[in-house]
C-alpha cells in the first residue's frame, strides 16, 4: 500500500513541477519579453488554465464540447492503433518464429529487418494510406481506418519480428539440451523453453510499438484528410491556430496520454507475465 | 619508523547486519604477525568473506576493534596499506593488461615512467610478459587472475587480502597459481589473509588456518601448519601434509556435530 | 580403418564456401526482390503504378529530379543532424546530472520511460508556429526532443549499471567519488550510450522527414513526398523516400563507425 502511495504521490510532483516550469517560463519570458529562442505569447504558448477552460468550451458554437470531440477523437485513433499493433504483432511472431527455426531464412531476410529499422519507415505513410485506397480486391477498397492500421501494423512489425527472432534464440544451449534429454520433441522445447525465454524480447518489442502504433496512426491520418481521429483534429486545430491555440494544445495532450495508456498496458502485461527482476540502480 | 611485528589485529569483531538482523561474525579475536600466510577457511555463511571485508574497511564492524599496521582499519584503507584480489577479476573490459595493473597507481597519482615501470615489473612477477596490450576477454580466467594479483601488489602493500581468488578455476590451473602464490609471497614478503573453500589450498599456503564456525561466525579453532619452505610439488606428497588436511577437516567436522562451542588445537591461546 | 573424418579440402576453399553460404542467401533475396520490382508485380501481378512504381520508373524520377532531391536531401540531413547534437547533448547531460544525485534519477527514471511514449511528432505544429513554418529549427526541436528521452535514459542506465565488485575495488584504493566516476562509471556507460545514440539517430531523421509532412520548406524531403503523392506523381514519392532511406543509413553508420573508434574494447558480439 505505501508503495502505491509512494508511486501516486511521485507522479503527482511530478505533474505540478511540469505545470510550474510551464507557468513559470511563460510568465519570465512575457515579463523580460526575451524573443529568444521564440516569442512567448497567448498564441504561442497559452496559458495553461486557457488550454484547461478551452477543453469544456463547445468547439463550434453548441456543439459538443472539445474534450468530449477528443476523447472520441483518441479512441478513433486507439482502434486503428490497436488493430494495427495486433495485426503487426501477429505476422512479425510468426515470421519471427520461422526465421528462427530455419537459417537459411535467417541470413537471407534479417539483414533487411534489421536495416529496416534504420530508415525512417514513417515517410511511407502518406504513400500507403493513399496508395491503399487506390485499390480493389474484388470491388472491396480498404477503408480509411483500416488503411491506417496497416501503418500502425508496419511499425509493430519490424521490432517485434527482430526480437521474436533474437528472444527464441536466446535460450541457453544447455537448457536446450536438458529438454532432448527428456525426450521433449521440438514443439514442447518451443513451448516449454523457447517462449518463455523469448517473452522479455517481446515486450521489449511491444514496448516500442505501442508508441509507435500510435504514432503511425496519427500520421497515417494527416494525408487522407481523415476527420475522426486525432491526426484530423490536429490537421483542422492547425489550421485556425491563430484564432484558437488552446485547441491544439489540448489535442497535444490528449495525444500524449493516448501514447501513455497504450505504453502503460504493455507495461501492465508484462508485469503480469513476465517476471523480471527490478531494474538495479548501483 | 619501526614497522609493527603484528600486521593485523582483532579484537571481539562482531557484525551484525541491519537489514534481517544476521549476525555474521561474532567475537573474533586474531593477531597476524609480518610474513604470515593466513587462511579462513570454513562452511558457507560461516562470514570469512565479511571478515575479510572488515578487515580492508569494506564493511565496518557493529563491534570490536581492528587495526592494520598499527593504524584503525579506515586510516590504513585510505593509506592503501593493503591489495585486495577478489573471486572474480574484477578487471575493466575498457583497459589493456597495463592499463588494469596501473590502476591503482594512476590513482595514487604517480607519472607514467614510474607506473610503466612498475608494471613491467609486475608482469615478470607474475609471468605474463607479452600480454601488455592484451583485453581481459582475450585471457583465460588464470591469466585474468594473475593479472588481479599483479594489481593488488603493483602499490607493494604490507598486506594482500584475497577472496577465494581461484575458486572459478579448474584444479591443475589453481594447483598451479598456488604454487606462483607462494612464490610471489616469498619474493615480496607481504602478508596474506586468505579465504577459501578448499582444505587442501588451505593446509598447502598456509603458515596457519583459522578455521570458522556458521553464524554467527567464531573462529572454532586455529590450526599451525609446520610443513617445510619452500613449498612445492613434492609438498602434496608429505605424510604431514595429509596429517594437517585431517586435522582441519576433523575441525570442520566438529563444527558441523554441535555448532556452538569452539574447539580449540595447540598454538591459539 | 580410420573412424576419423579428414577434411581434404584446402583451407582457404572452405572458408570461401562458409562466408559464401553466410551472404548467399541474403544476396538471393535481394535479387528477387528487385525482378519483383521491376517485371513481377508490375507486369504479372498487375501492381497499379500509384501503389508500387517500376524500379526503373523510380530509378528516371530519381535522376530528373536529382537536383531538388540534392537540395531536399541536404536540409532535411541537416534538420536530423542538428536535432541529434541537440537531443543527444541534452540527454547526456542530463544523465550525468541525474547520477549525481541518484536517489532523483531512480525516482524519475519511469516518467522518462513513459515520457518516450508521447507521439512528439503531433506536437510539429506548434514548434512551426514557434520558429516560422520554413525554419529548419521547428524540425531540429522536434528531433531533438525524440532524441533526447531515449539518450537520458540509456545513459543514465549505463552510469549506474557498474558492477558492486568494481565499486568495492575502487573503495579499496581510496579512490574519490570524482575518480571512480571517470575511471569507472563513465567508460561503463559508453555501451550503453551508443546504443542509445544509434536509435536516436532514427528517430531525428523520422523528426525531421515526417516533421516536414505538417509543412516545412518546398524543396525539403518531407515536403516532397506529401506533394508528390497529392500530385499522384508517385515515382517521385519513392525517389524521395529512396533518399530518405539512403540518409537514414547514412546517419546510422556514422554513429556506428564512430562506436568501432571509440570503444574498440567493446567484445566483438555486436549485432548489427
Amino acid at each position: 500500500m505505501r508503495g502505491v502511495v509512494k508511486r501516486v504521490g511521485t507522479g503527482v510532483a511530478v505533474l505540478a513541477a511540469l505545470c510550474g516550469l510551464y507557468t513559470g517560463y511563460r510568465w519570465l519570458w512575457m515579463t523580460t519579453g526575451w524573443t529568444w529562442p521564440f516569442v512567448v505569447d497567448d498564441i504561442t504558448m497559452p496559458s495553461l488554465d486557457s488550454i484547461v477552460g478551452a477543453l469544456f468550451d463547445p468547439v463550434q458554437t453548441d456543439g459538443q464540447t472539445l474534450l468530449s470531440l477528443l476523447v472520441e477523437s483518441s479512441l478513433f485513433t486507439a482502434r486503428e492503433a490497436a488493430l494495427g499493433f495486433a495485426m503487426g504483432s501477429i505476422v512479425g511472431f510468426a515470421l519471427g518464429a520461422v526465421i528462427a527455426r530455419f537459417v537459411v531464412l535467417q541470413r537471407g531476410l534479417m539483414p533487411y529487418v534489421v536495416a529496416s529499422q534504420t530508415i525512417p519507415i514513417l515517410a511511407i505513410a502518406p504513400m500507403v494510406v493513399v496508395g491503399l485506397g487506390n485499390i480493389e480486391i474484388g470491388g472491396w477498397t480498404p477503408t480509411d481506418w483500416l488503411r491506417v492500421s496497416v501503418i500502425s501494423a508496419y511499425l509493430t512489425f519490424f521490432p517485434v519480428t527482430v526480437n521474436t527472432v533474437r528472444g527464441l534464440q536466446s535460450a541457453d544451449p544447455r537448457a536446450v539440451e536438458l529438454m532432448r534429454s527428456y525426450a521433449s520433441n521440438e514443439w514442447g522445447i518451443f513451448w516449454k523453453l523457447r517462449l518463455p525465454s523469448a517473452l522479455p524480447y517481446l515486450f521489449g518489442a511491444f514496448r516500442v510499438a505501442a508508441t509507435a502504433s500510435v504514432v503511425g496512426a496519427i500520421i497515417g491520418e494527416l494525408p487522407s484528410s481523415i476527420q475522426d481521429g486525432l491526426g484530423g483534429a490536429i490537421i483542422n486545430f492547425n489550421q485556425y491556430y491563430v484564432l484558437n491555440p488552446q485547441n491544439l494544445w489540448a489535442t497535444n495532450l490528449v495525444a500524449a496520454a493516448l501514447g501513455i495508456a497504450f505504453f502503460l498496458v504493455v507495461v501492465a502485461v508484462e508485469r503480469l507475465v513476465v517476471h523480471r527482476p527490478p531494474e538495479r540502480f548501483a | 619508523m619501526t614497522t609493527p611485528e603484528t600486521v593485523v589485529s582483532l579484537a571481539g569483531v562482531t557484525k551484525t547486519f541491519p537489514k534481517g538482523g544476521v549476525t555474521a561474525v561474532q567475537d573474533i579475536d586474531l593477531d597476524v604477525g609480518r610474513g604470515e600466510f593466513i587462511s579462513l577457511i570454513g562452511p558457507s555463511g560461516c562470514g570469512k568473506s565479511t571478515l575479510l571485508r572488515i578487515v580492508g574497511d569494506l564493511v565496518s564492524p557493529s563491534a570490536g576493534t581492528v587495526s592494520v599496521n598499527g593504524k584503525p582499519a579506515a586510516r590504513a584503507r585510505l593509506d592503501r596499506d593493503y591489495g585486495i584480489v577478489f573471486q572474480a577479476a574484477v578487471l575493466y573490459d575498457w583497459r589493456t593488461v597495463t592499463k588494469n595493473i596501473a590502476l591503482p597507481l594512476e590513482l595514487l597519482g604517480w607519472n607514467r615512467t614510474t607506473r610503466r615501470a612498475r608494471v613491467a615489473e609486475m608482469l615478470e612477477l607474475v609471468e605474463l610478459t607479452g600480454f601488455e596490450r592484451h583485453y581481459p576477454w582475450q585471457l583465460s580466467g588464470g591469466m585474468q587472475q594473475r593479472v588481479s594479483i599483479a594489481r593488488a601488489l603493483s602499490f607493494e602493500p604490507a598486506l594482500l587480502l584475497m577472496d577465494e581468488p581461484f575458486g572459478a578455476l579448474d584444479e591443475m590451473t589453481r594447483e598451479r597459481l598456488n604454487l606462483e602464490l607462494l612464490r610471489i609471497w616469498a619474493e615480496t614478503g607481504s602478508t596474506v589473509i586468505f579465504v577459501t573453500h578448499s582444505i587442501s589450498e588451505a593446509v598447502f599456503l598456509s603458515t596457519r588456518v583459522v578455521v570458522m564456525s556458521p553464524r554467527p561466525g567464531k573462529i572454532a579453532g586455529v590450526v599451525p601448519i609446520d610443513l617445510a619452505q619452500p613449498r612445492g610439488v613434492t609438498t602434496r606428497e608429505d605424510p604431514r601434509f595429509f596429517e594437517h588436511v585431517t586435522s582441519v577437516r576433523e575441525l570442520l567436522h566438529a563444527i558441523g556435530a554441535d555448532s556452538i562451542e569452539p574447539t580449540l588445537v595447540e598454538g591459539f591461546e | 580403418m580410420s573412424t576419423v573424418v579428414v577434411d581434404e579440402r584446402p583451407a582457404h576453399l572452405t572458408r570461401l564456401t562458409k562466408s559464401v553460404r553466410s551472404w548467399l542467401p541474403a544476396a538471393v533475396v535481394f535479387a528477387t526482390g528487385l525482378v519483383s520490382w521491376q517485371w513481377l508485380l508490375p507486369d504479372v501481378a498487375g501492381i497499379e503504378s500509384f501503389l508500387l512504381p517500376r524500379f526503373s520508373d523510380v530509378m528516371d524520377a530519381l535522376w530528373t529530379e536529382r537536383d531538388a532531391l540534392r537540395a531536399g536531401a541536404w536540409i532535411t540531413f541537416k534538420e536530423a543532424l542538428g536535432g541529434l547534437l541537440l537531443g543527444s547533448v541534452a540527454g547526456i547531460a542530463g544523465a550525468l546530472a541525474l547520477a549525481r544525485w541518484r536517489p532523483l534519477g531512480s525516482a524519475l527514471m519511469p516518467y522518462f520511460i513513459a515520457a518516450n511514449a508521447v507521439p512528439v511528432i503531433a506536437f510539429a505544429p506548434v514548434t512551426n508556429a514557434w520558429f516560422g513554418t520554413l525554419s529548419p529549427w521547428s524540425k531540429i526541436v522536434i528531433a531533438a526532443v525524440l532524441c533526447f528521452f531515449p539518450v537520458l535514459v540509456n545513459t543514465l542506465r549505463g552510469l549506474t549499471s557498474v558492477h558492486p565488485s568494481s565499486i568495492e575495488l575502487m573503495h579499496s584504493y581510496a579512490a574519490s567519488e570524482r575518480a571512480t566516476f571517470w575511471k569507472l562509471r563513465i567508460p561503463t556507460s559508453m555501451p550503453f550510450v551508443f546504443t542509445a545514440l544509434k536509435v536516436a539517430a532514427v528517430l531525428a531523421m523520422i523528426g525531421a522527414v515526417v516533421g516536414d509532412f505538417f509543412g516545412g520548406s518546398t524543396e525539403a524531403l518531407g515536403v516532397a513526398i506529401q506533394s508528390s503523392v497529392a500530385l499522384s506523381r508517385y515515382e517521385v514519392a519513392w525517389a524521395a523516400i529512396l533518399v530518405a532511406s539512403l540518409l537514414g543509413i547514412v546517419l546510422y553508420s556514422g554513429v556506428a563507425l564512430l562506436e568501432r573508434v571509440l570503444i574498440r574494447w567493446h567484445p566483438a558480439a555486436r549485432d548489427d
